[in-house]
């Protein structure tokens, strides 16, 4: 099998931008994440995000975070033009440490949510929504 | 103040003592985020809610900053617990400095 070196070239440039995309967008996840906790690792455990999985108007997503014993959550979107979306802090009256809200994401991409516990340390949890504007189903 | 702001607060009526409440908070606003233009090409200035609170006779429920990725009209549930009869006060900071609160009492069953 004879491949032309159009058909190489394509195949290559499509296989390189394939593994380089979750990298980057890993990378900036992570790193968000860090600057929240200000470089102190955040375990995956005591924190759910609820997200929907495709969301088809990006201008109203709704998710809901719940994170037992923290004492605020902050909640980023890694694709917006700011990551910032929004801070719960729970005072002595909460009933439990849960939110939910509806926040706009400019296109498919990570929402973070990041848990300050009472003890200093922090849990994080993201999930991918899949935005698709128009709602043509692309 | 923005025009057409109206803020709507659901919360039950009475409670057990100590008992754990749901509370569902809506606000009419644009929450304009600033990153818009018109038709001129011209920038629409941002303007948000950029802070939201909910407290029990003076104990803090939650204390939200926002940011301009809020959706329009934001829209919040939570839990409060409540130990005793009293009110709850929300309160919504807009950028303009405009302050919108609202109160809602709770007995106790």
């Amino acid at each position: 099998m004879n491949f032309t070196r159009r058909e190489t070239m394509a195949v290559s440039g499509a296989a390189l931008v394939a593994t380089v995309m979750p990298l980057k967008l890993m990378a900036s996840t992570t790193d968000l994440i860090s600057g929240v906790t200000g470089g102190i690792d955040a375990s995956g455990d005591g924190i759910s995000l609820t997200a929907p999985e495709i969301a088809e108007n990006g201008n109203t997503v709704p998710i809901s975070i719940d994170a037992p014993g923290a004492v605020a959550i902050t909640v980023l979107a890694a694709g917006n033009p700011t990551p910032g979306v929004a801070k719960f802090n729970f005072g002595a009256g909460s009933g439990s440490q849960s939110c939910t809200t509806r926040i706009r994401l400019a296109g498919t991409q990570d929402v973070i949510a990041v848990a300050e516990m009472a003890d200093g340390s922090f849990s994080a949890a993201y999930q991918t929504v899949k935005v698709t504007i128009g709602g043509c189903g692309g | 103040m923005a025009k057409g702001v109206k803020p709507r607060v659901k919360v039950p009526k009475t409670a057990a003592a100590g008992e754990t409440v749901t509370i569902k908070t809506l606000i009419s606003h644009k929450m304009e985020t600033g990153r818009r233009k018109d038709g001129d090409g011209n920038v629409i200035p941002r303007s948000i809610i950029n802070r939201f609170t909910c407290a029990f006779n003076g104990k803090n429920v939650v204390d939200v900053n926002m940011e301009p990725a809020i959706s329009v009209n934001p829209y919040f549930q939570f839990d409060a617990t409540v130990p005793e009869a009293g009110e709850f006060v929300f309160t919504w900071y807009d950028d303009d400095g405009s302050v919108y609160e609202k109160k809602k009492p709770i007995k106790l069953a």
